[in-house]
């Protein structure tokens, strides 16, 4: 069965070496498997441009992702628990969040640029209003689901505000924090690397590299570049996902 | 026999707004049990017999009145005082023993003598096996066995139970009302127990007070002289429970 599961990516590949072995679509639109593979290679070992090797490129954009990561969970957890307990904390914060939420993290470069300027500060900036949002609504939206007899049940033990913080909301909204933290990390890596297409200034950054790519016509390379940007979200989410099964056991 | 649980002129209105009009559910009450008696209340529902519960277990404010515990008044989420609910109320990412311990994890007893204590609770309660199980893994007699044991491993000197079989079948329903003499004969808890069997309320009080319907008061206080422990097929329990029918048919 699992094995299954790599039948429609290869299929794809099939699809797509194919495609370009007959000529249907010329190189420079479409560069084959085999060259995007190639580009790869040249990205680890001569790196774009020259010494600035793959490996490090991925290394700067995970940096920027971790400190604006960070910043999105240390911020929206607590912020989404106060949220979601206190009605009056809910009144005062929503128009808030409903007015800055549909600005998209891009619209915030400039501004971020003006601030911050270019770099690792502005990009994790920009993860951070990225991943804030969907942390902070799932996690209010999880601490509105639990049942308030718990809490209930608690105050009769005698609990003071930590406890019921601490032994009821936080693990009874964990499967909502969780599924926040997955959102925002997905939508943060994703900003990350079309923040990155704005200019860095250690001359690092996946997107960086695959701007440079497109700007010396190198097609394969920044499709090399967009898969390395895929397979790292997915590793990082199956990471999330494995916390996310050994904390939920319950369910 | 100390006078345990004294409850005076104890009142509850829900107070109006602007839409609802104000709701008296409790008019003044007058009430005293004795230490380790086993006392039930019965009433139609909606009469406010979980209300008065609710007041006695600290989660709402009495409108006027006192509660004294032993001469005391009653505290806010007192210790002395423990409620089973009848939806259970278990903290579903919690396992059997987790469940158990919270009381005293709450009271800052240490790890190794807080499991120990629930493992006792555990073998006492005939749980033995389901000690690492989820409660969604448990039956509804078994689910509510942890809830008594949760409650009953802070030590109240009194336990109020709200319908605490209601959610069970009638086969486990004997069962478990015949397991929690066992443990109310052993321990000489006070208890508090609200239903709206009656047969229910007899066979195991050792006083049944009927309230009558909204606003709540004290229709009639029955001591059932019944010796224990009680066949179910006891002639002066039928006739007895012909004489609170009697009663409740009058509201």
């Amino acid at each position: 069965m699992r094995g299954k599961r790599l039948i429609p990516p290869l299929v794809l590949v099939g699809v797509w070496q194919v495609v370009c072995s007959v000529g249907l679509v010329p190189a420079f639109k479409l560069p084959s498997p085999f060259q995007v593979l190639t580009g790869l290679a040249e990205l680890m070992t001569v790196g774009l441009p020259p010494g600035h090797l793959l490996h490090t490129h991925a290394l700067y954009s995970l940096e920027r992702v971790f400190f604006g990561y960070t910043a999105a969970v240390l911020t929206a957890i607590p912020l989404g628990i106060g949220m979601g307990w206190s009605r009056r904390v809910r009144y005062l914060l929503e128009p808030l969040v409903e007015i800055f939420r549909p600005i998209p993290p891009l619209a915030w470069i400039p501004i971020a640029i003006l601030w911050f300027g270019i770099g690792t500060k502005s990009a994790a900036f920009i993860i951070f209003l990225g991943a804030f949002f969907p942390i902070l609504l799932n996690t209010a939206s999880g601490v509105l689901g639990i049942d308030p007899i718990l809490v209930e049940a608690i105050l009769t033990m005698n609990a003071n505000r930590r406890d019921i913080i601490l032994k009821v909301l936080v693990p009874g909204a964990i499967p909502s924090i969780i599924t926040g933290m997955r959102i925002g990390l997905g939508l943060g890596w994703m900003t990350l690397v079309a923040a990155e297409f704005s200019g860095v200034k250690q001359g690092y950054g996946l997107g960086y590299m695959i701007m440079t790519a497109r700007d010396i016509q190198r097609p394969d390379e920044v499709l090399a570049g967009m898969i390395v940007i895929g397979v790292t979200g997915l590793v990082i989410d199956g990471m999330l996902r494995l916390v996310e099964k050994s904390l939920i056991r319950w369910r | 026999m100390a006078l345990s649980l004294k409850l005076s002129g104890l009142t509850k209105i829900f107070p109006g707004n602007g839409t609802m009009e104000e709701v008296r559910v409790i008019d003044p009450l007058d009430c005293h049990i004795e230490q380790g008696q086993f006392f039930s209340i019965v009433g139609p529902s909606g009469c406010g017999k979980t209300t008065l519960l609710r007041i006695i277990a600290g989660l709402e404010p009495a409108s006027e009145g006192t509660i004294l515990l032993n001469g005391e008044a009653v505290a806010n989420n007192d210790n002395r005082v423990g409620l089973v609910f009848q939806e259970f109320a278990l903290f579903p990412w919690r396992t059997t023993v987790q469940n158990i311990e919270m009381g005293l994890e709450i009271l800052g007893v240490p790890k190794t003598e807080r499991r120990q204590e629930a493992l006792k609770y555990v073998r006492e309660f005939g749980l033995t096996g389901f000690e690492d199980t989820y409660p969604r893994m448990l039956s509804g007699g078994m689910k509510q066995r942890v809830a008594i044991a949760r409650t009953l491993v802070a030590n109240p000197e009194v336990l109020l139970m709200d319908e605490p079989f209601g959610f069970l079948d009638s086969q486990s329903r004997m069962e478990m009302q015949n397991f929690l003499l066992e443990v109310w004969e052993k321990r000489q808890t006070t208890v508090v127990f609200v239903t709206h069997s009656v047969s229910e309320a007899i066979y195991l009080g050792d006083r049944v007070m009927v309230m009558s319907n909204r606003p709540s008061s004290i229709m009639d206080i029955f001591d059932i002289d019944i010796p224990r422990p009680r066949e179910r097929s006891h002639p002066r329990l039928s006739k007895l429970r012909e004489e609170v029918f009697q009663l409740c048919a009058r509201l």
